[in-house]
This record gives structure tokens, C-alpha cells and sequence, in this order.
């Protein structure tokens, strides 16, 4: 087989297919969306879901699931926006540490709970989904970080950089890139592949299920936290009730559209990065075409399951396989 | 072998899981440079003493020393930095990653944040494979490989770790022979390399062509230990079940009647070809051939599983179509598929239900099932086939693979078929149980059911059939009378040959 079919017999060539036709159905409807601007809006709209999808990707291949990322983004926001109001001098970077460093922290009990007790992961974290939103209500007094005390050098970097992309946006790449080199190229990476792929299997192959089980939903908590920090950088507040509500839905969403499979083993940085465009295209698409905010959720749902359709004809021998199926 | 000590020391090895004590006070010496048979019926022990081995389960009693050094081996990881490889029954692979990773991950050595080196991993991989002589791309995933392949990716992998004991659990179970004789050229090779290899399996003519010595497990216990040579099939057969066995007898075949089933032309390309035989009423068909010739996927179309393109089905002389199993029940045809955990059984539901999945129109007549009845039927079931179980409300699951294989004969029995297809109905089936379901096969078709019984086991086939099918590659090569049938027979027809003739519609 040569490469070029390789290429396209891969899962995430559907995907972008996918993506280049909606932006040129689209663009045929609203010649203004496709323009550079708009490419600039859509990168601006993908760091927050791009970095926690990398997390959530992590998660789903090793067959599990992660849906306190919501929260814990809320409560890393909220505790690293405390940091700033409270003690404007301190440096920047102190601010993140914290982000990092209690989503860290908030996925590793997520981990804990999950491997200790042997408990399915979706619904640990739906537990913690709404223990990590409680406590970020205690922590904060239910007060919203104001603008005004979000730092602005924070801002500055949803906006710019050395080099005209903003910062967020080289973060998220960069988080991508690394995602994409440690799973493919180091032999945990491959093991979180592997414990997916058979879990019955993997403790009798030697692998260590429970370190790196926990690891995975660590990392997705760091990043759900790193995205916390982002979130306070474009938007410049944080209110403990928004502030990630509902985040776990766009990013599973994603992911899931980036040919990830909810089976375990099954996911690249390639497919999801291609995911996470696809949705932040969309999410700028709608109101250009005009489309009210009350059909987004709608609409969301209705891609997924239309990215998930595609996917499996896509599988089992393109469409006619399908009809085949079907009318036997 | 050696004039040096044994590799493995085993003394007093005692396991108990949950109270019930399943290996008693074992123990056993094994040398470098042999094959060493563990042989037994399913739960005399065999198989928990060599997880024990393994790292897989710890003794709960017992010391074990390797090469005169007493060693501990509390997990799979620590068996494989002692040197210590198992193949299981089941190949476990990881279907989504490539072949080359498969023989690599998990392995020791390997520093968790190190880097992948992908290209040596692939040279690697295939100089293994090429070792075993295997045509296997090794940079695709490992969904979609044969088991035997899949076994051979195993052997492949303790290779790779270059292990000194090699432990294989019925390793030939889904092999062809011609698969068999690669993993015996393998295994003598391993052994001239002075590597011990502990083998397991049920088939007394594969452990004479390989094994130096046998051990003998009954119910926990180790019996005895032997060279091959000194023991004669009938008393390792002794051995193994504790009594004495009379040869499976032939029932008469006096009471053959009207065709049942009649095929004709039945073709599904890429799978089978011109498939024309009839089975009458009380008699038992046999159809053999190597894995891969077709024979599941006959029964499959017949079934409805997945239909024909071409050919006719008649059923009592009528011609019938028949599009999804729904379809082949109401003509009363049953089908005891060959691999039960994936097409058989509803794993987690209970015994009950498993057994009366079949006959709804029993248990819930006007769409509301009866409790009662439906716990009446499947107790009568589980008395009738003596199913050994805790409870009928007990996961089907949880039973050995034996009892589970009779609950879903059970099923099909409830139906009441006519027509009863049986696709290996005793793979990994111990000696015991085994000659249990030959009668009861006996029986059904004393009783006037038409029954298609594909195996590959030649003896089984010999046993039981009044005529033996043949397929190879698709095609039917030979329909050979009972008073014919031999071993040599069937495997002559089965054996694939270029530029051969079929005798494909010779059944009719």
C-alpha cells in the first residue's frame, strides 16, 4: 500500500474531509467565512477545548472517562484568579503553578478513586464533577473574580506574542505537539494504548495498570487546569457557577468527533487537534449564518452523532458496506 | 538432558481459592532442555499450577526455587524478569496496536519513559516472525489475525524475552496441522537450545510427538510423573479421570428416516462453493476439514447467520428461505455455535435465562414471563444434562466452560429442534463431560433428529458420525460412509492440493 492511500484510509483523512467541506459549504452560504480573519477567531475559540481534549483523549483511550473536567477547570481557574486578586505582585507564573498544579491534584484523587476501589470512571467523575464544583463554591465564598483583578499580562496573552499568534494558541499547540510525542513515542504512551485496547490483558503482559491508569486522569486534570488559566486569560473573569459548566460535554464532544473511540485503544493528537477545529469552526459558523444561540446545543449534538455515523461507515467498508448491512 | 539440576523446584505447592483447595502439596521437578506435559481434566489443577509459575497466582503453601535458588514470583512482571513466559489458551493481545508492538509491550527492561524506537522495533519483529517462518506483517494491528497467528505472536513474544521456562496452555487448540507441525519444529528447536517448555493439552497423540516426560494432575493432586514413553494412552487416560474408560461405543444406525435437510448449490463466494448434501431423520453427519475450510460458515448460511448468495435449503422436502435465525427457528433448526462467549452465551445474565432464551413462547405466553416456569424448565434442564452449578440464578459466566457449553445445548434442546447443527460442541471440553455429550448426541438422534456435527477432532468424528462430509477450502472433496471412514480418509480429502478435482455435489 503506498502512503498516500495509507494516508487516506486513516481515520482522521475522514475527519478532515469533514472539516474542508463544512468550511466550503459554509463559505459558500457566507463568502466572509473564508477569510484569514475568521481562521484568526476559530484559533482564538480552540486553545480552551484543544488543551483539556488532550487530557480527555488520554483518558478515553486508556477506556476510561473524565467528566469532572468542567470543575476542576472552574476550580483551578477560581484558585490561580485568587492568587491574583489577592496578591497582585506576586509573578505570573505563580498564578499557573497553582492552575497546574490543583488540577493536578483534583485529577489524581479522580485516578485514585477510580483504581483503588475499582470503580467505573464515569461515574467516579460524575461524583466529582459535582464535589469539585461544590468546593470550588466554598473556596471562592460564591464571589467571581472581577476583571479587574485578572492580571494584564494575562490577558495580553489571549491576544498576542512575540511572533502576532497569541500565546494561548502556542500553548495549545505546543501541549498538542507534546501529547502527540509522548503517547507515540514513549513506552507509557503505548501502554495507555495497550491498557485500552485489552485491560484483562495488560496486568498479565506486565504492564502497571494502576500507576498509569492514574497518571492518565492526573494529566487530565493538570490540563483541565491549565485550561483553567486560559479561560481567565480570554474571557478576563471567572464566576465559580459558569465558569466551566458544562465544558466536559464540548470536549468529549471533540474528541469523540476526532475519531477517539469511547472503546479504549483507539485515538491520535492528529484526529482530535482536526476535532477540536471542526468544533471551534462550527461554534464561529453559526452566528455568521445567522443561526441563533438557542440551536447551538442542538446543533452540537446533532454533529456528533453525525461524526460518529460517518465514522463507523467509514469502518465497515464505506456506505455501501453499510447498505448492505442494513437491507439484509 | 543435562546432567545438571532441574530448572524449576517445585515442593509442596498448595492453592485454595476462596476455601476450596484446587492444588494439593505438588511437587515437581522441571530440567532444562525438556518438554514436560501437564495433562489432566479441566480443573485438576494443571493449569493453576502453571499460572502459579506465572506470577499470575500466588501458592498459598509451597516454595519454589529456579535453576537451585529459592524465588518468589508475585506477579507476571516478576515471572518475566526470572525468565518465565506463559502462553494462554486464549491469546491475549492488544487488537488495536500493531503486531510488532504486541511483541514488545510490557516487556522488562524497558524504562517506562523511554522512547519508542519505531523502526528498530519493526526490524526486530520480523526477524522474530521470519524465525518462526510466519508470513505475518508485523506493522499491521492485531484485530483481525487468526488465532493461530495470534498463538504464533505469542511464541514470537517469549522469544523476544528470550525466556528460559515457556508455558503453553493448549497451544494447539485452534491450530491446523500443518500449524501444529511449525510450533512442533519450533518447540524442538527451543528445547536443542536447552530452554524448558511445559506443555499443555488434551491431545495424547500431540504429547507423544513432543513431550519427554508427563505429569499427571487429577483433582489437585499430581498423580504421577513419567517419560511419555512408559505410559500407553489408556493408562495415561486411567490416570487422569481415576477410572477405567470403555471405548465410545457406535449406536446402531437403524433408525435413519426421510431427508431432514437438504442443501443444494449453496454458495457464498469467498467462503464456500457448490455445497449440496442432505441429512436424514436420526442420523448424524459428520462434517470435517481443516479450520478455515468453510464448515462454520455452511452453518452459518443454514442458520441464517449470514445467508448464501446462491443455493436452495429444503426442510422435509419443502424448499425454505431462511434470511436470519429468527426464520431457521420456526423451521425448528438449532445451531450450537463453535465459539460460545462470543455467539453462545449472555454472560452476565443468569443460568435460567440463558437456557430458555430460546423459547420464549414457553415461558412468557402472552408476552409476561413466568417466573415459575421458567425456573422449572431450566432445573429440568440442569438435572437432565447434570450441569454443575451453585445456583440457576447464578451468572452463566461463572460456570466452567464444560457446564456452560451444556447450558446452551440445554437451550437449543428446549426448542425442540428438528434439526440440530453442532459446531465443535466439545472444544475444551475435559474427558469426563466430553463422553457426557456424546451420548446425549447419541441420544437426540435415536430420537429422530437430523443432526450436522462439524469437528475437528477425527476421532469424535469417527465416533459419532454415519457419514462423514469433507470440506477443503470451500468446496465438499468427499461424503465417505461410516464403514469407510478413517482417519487417514478424512484428512486425505481435507489436506488442500493444487489442481485437485472436487467431488463437490457428490453427497446428494
Amino acid at each position: 500500500m503506498s502512503s498516500i492511500a495509507r494516508l487516506l484510509r486513516a481515520r482522521e483523512a475522514g475527519i478532515l474531509v469533514m472539516l474542508v467541506l463544512f468550511a466550503l459549504v459554509v463559505g459558500l452560504i457566507q463568502p466572509r467565512f473564508l477569510t484569514a480573519e475568521t481562521l484568526r477567531i476559530v484559533l482564538l475559540a480552540v486553545p480552551l477545548i484543544m488543551v483539556a481534549a488532550m487530557g480527555q483523549m488520554m483518558v478515553l483511550v486508556a477506556r476510561h472517562v473524565d467528566l469532572s473536567i468542567g470543575s476542576i477547570l472552574g476550580f483551578s481557574a477560581i484558585a490561580a484568579g485568587m492568587i491574583f486578586r489577592d496578591h497582585p505582585d506576586w509573578p505570573l507564573f505563580i498564578g499557573f503553578g497553582v492552575a497546574l498544579l490543583s488540577g493536578a491534584l483534583l485529577g489524581l484523587f479522580n485516578g485514585l478513586v477510580v483504581t483503588l476501589f475499582k470503580l467505573p470512571s464515569i461515574i467516579v467523575t460524575l461524583g466529582t464533577l459535582s464535589l469539585y464544583r461544590g468546593l470550588l463554591f466554598i473556596l471562592s465564598g460564591s464571589k467571581q473574580i472581577d476583571p479587574n483583578d485578572i492580571p494584564e499580562p494575562l490577558i495580553k496573552m489571549a491576544q498576542t506574542s512575540p511572533i502576532d499568534i497569541p500565546w494561548i494558541v502556542i500553548i495549545a499547540f505546543g501541549v498538542a505537539l507534546a501529547t502527540h510525542v509522548f503517547l507515540t513515542y514513549s513506552q507509557i504512551g503505548r501502554q495507555i494504548y495497550a491498557i485500552g485496547s485489552n485491560p484483562a490483558a495488560a496486568p498479565l503482559r506486565g504492564i502497571r495498570v494502576m500507576p498509569v491508569t492514574i497518571l492518565v486522569f492526573t494529566l487530565s486534570g493538570a490540563l483541565a487546569g491549565l485550561a483553567g488559566i486560559i479561560y481567565a486569560a480570554r474571557f478576563g473573569y471567572v464566576n465559580p457557577g459558569i465558569t466551566g459548566v458544562g465544558f466536559e460535554f464540548t470536549v468529549i464532544a471533540a474528541v469523540v468527533i476526532g475519531g477517539v473511540s469511547i472503546n479504549g485503544g483507539v485515538g491520535s493528537v492528529a484526529g482530535t487537534v482536526l476535532g477540536v477545529l471542526f468544533l471551534g469552526a462550527v461554534q464561529v459558523a453559526l452566528p455568521i449564518l445567522g443561526v441563533s444561540g438557542f440551536w447551538q446545543n442542538a446543533i452540537y449534538g446533532g454533529i456528533i452523532l453525525i461524526a460518529l455515523v460517518i465514522d463507523r461507515t467509514v469502518r465497515q467498508g464505506g456506505l455501501r458496506g453499510l447498505l448492505a448491512r442494513g437491507g439484509a | 538432558m543435562s546432567a545438571t539440576g532441574p530448572l524449576v523446584s517445585a515442593r509442596g505447592i498448595s492453592k485454595s481459592f476462596g476455601g476450596v483447595e484446587v492444588l494439593r502439596n505438588v511437587d515437581l521437578d522441571l530440567m532444562p532442555g525438556e518438554v514436560h506435559a501437564l495433562l489432566g481434566e479441566n480443573g485438576a489443577g494443571k493449569s493453576t499450577f502453571s499460572k502459579i509459575l506465572a506470577g499470575v497466582h500466588k501458592p498459598t503453601r509451597g516454595t519454589l526455587s529456579l535453576a537451585g535458588q529459592p524465588v518468589e514470583i508475585p506477579s507476571p512482571i516478576a515471572a518475566q524478569r526470572l525468565g518465565i513466559t506463559l502462553i494462554h489458551q486464549e491469546p491475549i493481545s492488544f487488537p488495536d496496536l500493531s503486531v510488532a508492538e504486541n511483541l514488545v509491550i510490557g516487556q522488562v527492561g524497558a524504562r517506562p519513559l523511554g522512547r519508542v524506537r519505531w523502526a528498530a522495533l519493526a526490524q526486530e519483529a520480523k526477524r522474530l516472525m521470519a524465525l518462526l517462518d510466519v508470513p505475518i506483517d508485523v506493522t499491521k494491528p492485531m484485530r483481525g489475525l487468526s488465532i493461530a497467528d495470534q498463538q504464533m505472536v505469542e511464541i514470537a513474544r517469549a522469544l523476544a524475552s528470550d525466556s528460559r521456562l515457556i508455558i503453553m496452555d493448549e497451544p494447539t487448540a485452534a491450530l491446523t496441522p500443518k500449524e501444529v507441525e511449525t510450533l512442533f519444529k519450533i518447540v524442538r528447536r527451543l528445547r536443542e537450545e536447552g530452554r524448558t517448555i511445559v506443555f499443555i493439552s488434551h491431545r495424547l497423540e500431540e504429547v507423544r510427538a513432543i513431550c519427554d516426560r508427563v505429569s499427571i494432575f487429577r483433582d489437585g493432586d499430581r498423580i504421577e510423573t513419567a517419560w511419555t514413553a512408559d505410559l500407553s494412552d489408556a493408562e495415561i487416560i486411567r490416570r487422569m479421570i481415576g477410572r477405567p474408560v470403555a471405548d465410545y461405543l457406535h449406536r446402531g444406525t437403524s433408525h435413519v428416516g426421510a431427508v431432514a435437510l437438504s442443501v443444494r448449490d449453496l454458495t457464498l463466494p469467498g467462503r464456500f462453493e457448490g455445497i449440496s448434501f442432505d441429512v436424514r431423520k436420526g442420523e448424524i453427519v459428520g462434517l470435517g476439514g481443516l479450520v478455515g475450510a468453510g464448515r462454520t460458515d455452511v452453518a452459518r448460511a443454514i442458520f441464517g447467520v449470514a445467508p448464501a448468495s446462491s443455493g436452495t435449503i429444503s426442510v422435509d422436502g419443502k424448499p425454505v428461505t431462511i434470511n436470519e435465525p429468527s426464520d431457521a427457528i420456526a423451521l425448528r433448526i438449532a445451531f450450537v455455535p463453535e465459539d460460545r462467549a462470543i455467539a453462545g452465551i449472555f454472560r452476565s445474565l443468569p443460568v435460567e435465562t440463558n437456557i430458555t432464551a430460546a423459547v420464549p413462547e414457553k415461558i412468557a405466553p402472552r408476552g409476561i414471563i413466568r417466573r415459575a416456569t421458567e425456573k422449572l424448565l431450566a432445573s429440568q434442564s440442569v438435572e437432565k444434562l447434570s450441569i454443575r452449578l451453585a445456583s440457576v440464578r447464578q451468572p452463566i459466566g461463572e460456570l466452567s466452560g464444560g457446564n456452560q457449553q451444556k447450558a446452551i445445548l440445554a437451550r437449543w434442546l428446549l426448542s425442540d429442534p428438528e434439526i440440530l447443527i453442532l459446531d465443535e460442541p466439545t472444544r475444551g471440553i475435559d474427558i469426563g463431560v466430553k463422553a457426557e455429550f456424546y451420548d446425549m448426541i447419541g441420544e437426540l438422534a435415536a430420537s429422530g433428529r437430523a443432526i450436522l456435527l462439524i469437528s475437528s477432532e477425527l476421532p469424535e468424528l469417527l465416533a459419532l458420525s454415519d457419514r462423514i462430509l469433507v470440506m477443503s477450502e470451500g468446496r465438499l472433496t468427499a461424503d465417505i460412509p461410516r464403514a469407510e471412514a478413517s482417519q487417514e480418509a478424512i484428512m486425505f480429502a481435507a489436506v488442500p492440493r493444487s489442481g485437485r478435482h472436487t467431488v463437490s455435489g457428490a453427497a446428494a
